[in-house]
């Protein structure tokens, strides 16, 4: 039984199809990867997903409606923090804002979800005065503390220096002990080998091929993803 | 040592009524119209923004007219054209001060929402990506998240405009607005000198835009996002700097 399902789903900018009746589906508790070239339609997808994007054609639901708001959480590739919150105030603003909690309950929960990433300490640090990686690591608690049914994650190490990236995929690793469902949009191939339950190949707009990441990687069927996978590897 | 200086008259004209009640009336006019003027400045600039072409050539056509026409025309025009047109606007309450308020706010409004206008461009499109993602409704986005870093933004050059503003009080002296300028050329024609009473004019401009340039000091150091309570020194991204005072 799928969880997040995209149904037939198509998106143009202008005369640009990115999107060629894509239709996706995870279940619950899963992990899935998108790799592929850029421009292949991978943030679009996620973008449709998230209700950020209005799809020409197509449906997306969750369980069997349209997602709700904060049901299906985002993490960009670059962060996206509220420069004019600290910390805490971005992890609270949703709760406040769009839960309407009370401040103090919201921030009760803020703090937890910050501990939860490992940044207890940094609640009332500006986006500006902390690093990549930990700015990563606040946006996740942004969107976790909404409870989110399903987590999608854009490229969410492409921005970090390379000694900062492990501390975020930790955070996502952990995430997906717990079982969350997510989607992560990703070129680190080790982390869609050991992480996802299944790997999917996109390219111009359409799902190239999808496996198990063992089969994937060591015997992919198309020829597309033999190509890619040579090339980034 | 200047030859034939008053000092006496000098210090009668800085502690003289006219001259409080002038620069108060200067100071109070400023305010009130540059406070009208941010709340239309900040729906012309969402006029000129908004995706609706009409809602868009109504912003445009505003700015256009209030910026192509000399605002002491505008003033002229408020306080002796508009009752003419509506008798609402020949009622007592209709005072000088009420017209020079509706005209700089009017004429103020159209240079502000084109400030606060690049002060919202100037936004990360990823701050709203980001909220929408949250659920947050639109409205609620713009005020939490965008509009708090459009002002950050948008101080600098609203504190010109502030300037720009007093200054253009005096025009309203021409509608029998008894401000600043009024008093020191009242006084210049009782004693036959200019020196005194215009230099005791220049002084409180000069303290009320001091007195000013503090206040937004404060204000940018309050829209400064840092966890060390004294601001740090960050330069915000610069905006091109636009002189009019020939308005």
């Amino acid at each position: 039984m799928s969880l997040l399902r995209a149904t037939d789903v198509s998106k143009s900018y202008g005369d640009l199809e990115v999107l060629h009746g894509v239709t996706f589906d995870i279940e619950s508790g899963q992990v899935k990867a998108i790799i592929g070239p850029s421009g292949s339609g991978k943030s679009t997808l996620l973008r449709c997903l998230a209700l950020l994007e209005e799809p020409d054609r197509g449906a997306v639901t969750l369980g069997d409606a349209p997602p709700g708001p904060g049901e299906v959480g985002m993490v960009f590739q670059r962060f996206n923090l509220f420069q004019n919150m600290s910390a805490l105030d971005n992890v609270m603003c949703g709760l406040v804002e769009v839960r309407r909690l009370e401040k103090s309950e919201a921030r009760q929960q803020a703090r937890a979800f910050l501990d939860r990433v490992g940044l207890a300490d940094k609640g009332a640090q500006f986006p500006d005065e902390l690093s990549g990686g930990q700015q990563q690591r606040v946006a996740i608690a942004r969107a976790l503390v909404m409870r989110p049914k399903a987590m999608l994650f854009d490229e969410p190490t492409s921005a970090l220096d390379i000694e900062l990236v492990r501390e975020v995929l930790d955070v996502i690793e952990s995430l997906a002990r717990e079982g969350m469902t997510m989607v992560v949009v990703t070129h680190e191939m080790r982390f869609a080998q050991h992480v996802a339950s299944s790997v999917l190949m996109m390219d111009e707009g359409r799902i190239v091929e999808e496996a198990p990441p063992d089969q994937f990687f060591s015997a992919p069927k198309e020829e597309r993803t033999q190509r890619f996978l040579s090339l980034v590897e | 040592m200047l030859a034939s200086f008053d000092t006496h008259l000098f210090w009668q004209a800085l502690s003289s009524g006219p001259y409080w009640r002038g620069a108060l009336t200067a100071l109070e006019l400023t305010a009130v119209a540059l406070s009208t003027a941010l709340i239309i400045g900040f729906f012309v600039a969402l006029g000129v923004l908004s995706q609706r072409r009409w809602v868009r050539g109504f912003a445009w056509s505003y700015n256009w007219l209030f910026r192509a026409t000399p605002t002491l025309l505008q003033l002229y025009f408020v306080w002796d054209v508009l009752p003419t047109l509506w008798h609402g606007f020949a009622g007592s309450w209709f005072t000088p001060f009420m017209a020079a308020w509706i005209a700089l706010s009017l004429n103020e409004a159209a240079y502000l929402s084109e400030i606060i206008r690049s002060g919202l461009m100037s936004v990360d499109p990823g701050q709203e990506l980001a909220g929408r993602a949250l659920g947050m409704s639109h409205r609620s986005i713009l005020r939490r998240v965008i509009m708090p870093q459009a002002i950050r933004i948008a101080i600098p050059p609203i504190g010109n405009e502030f300037i720009t503003l007093l200054k253009l009080t005096s025009l309203a002296s021409i509608i029998s607005l008894h401000e600043l300028l009024t008093a020191s050329t009242q006084l210049t024609a009782a004693k036959f000198e200019y020196t005194e009473p215009l230099l005791a004019a220049l002084v409180y401009y000069l303290v009320i835009v001091s007195v000013l340039m503090a206040i937004q000091a404060r204000l940018e150091r309050k829209f400064t996002w840092t966890s060390n309570r004294r601001g740090r020194r960050v330069a915000p991204p610069a905006m091109p700097a636009v002189s009019h005072d020939a308005r």
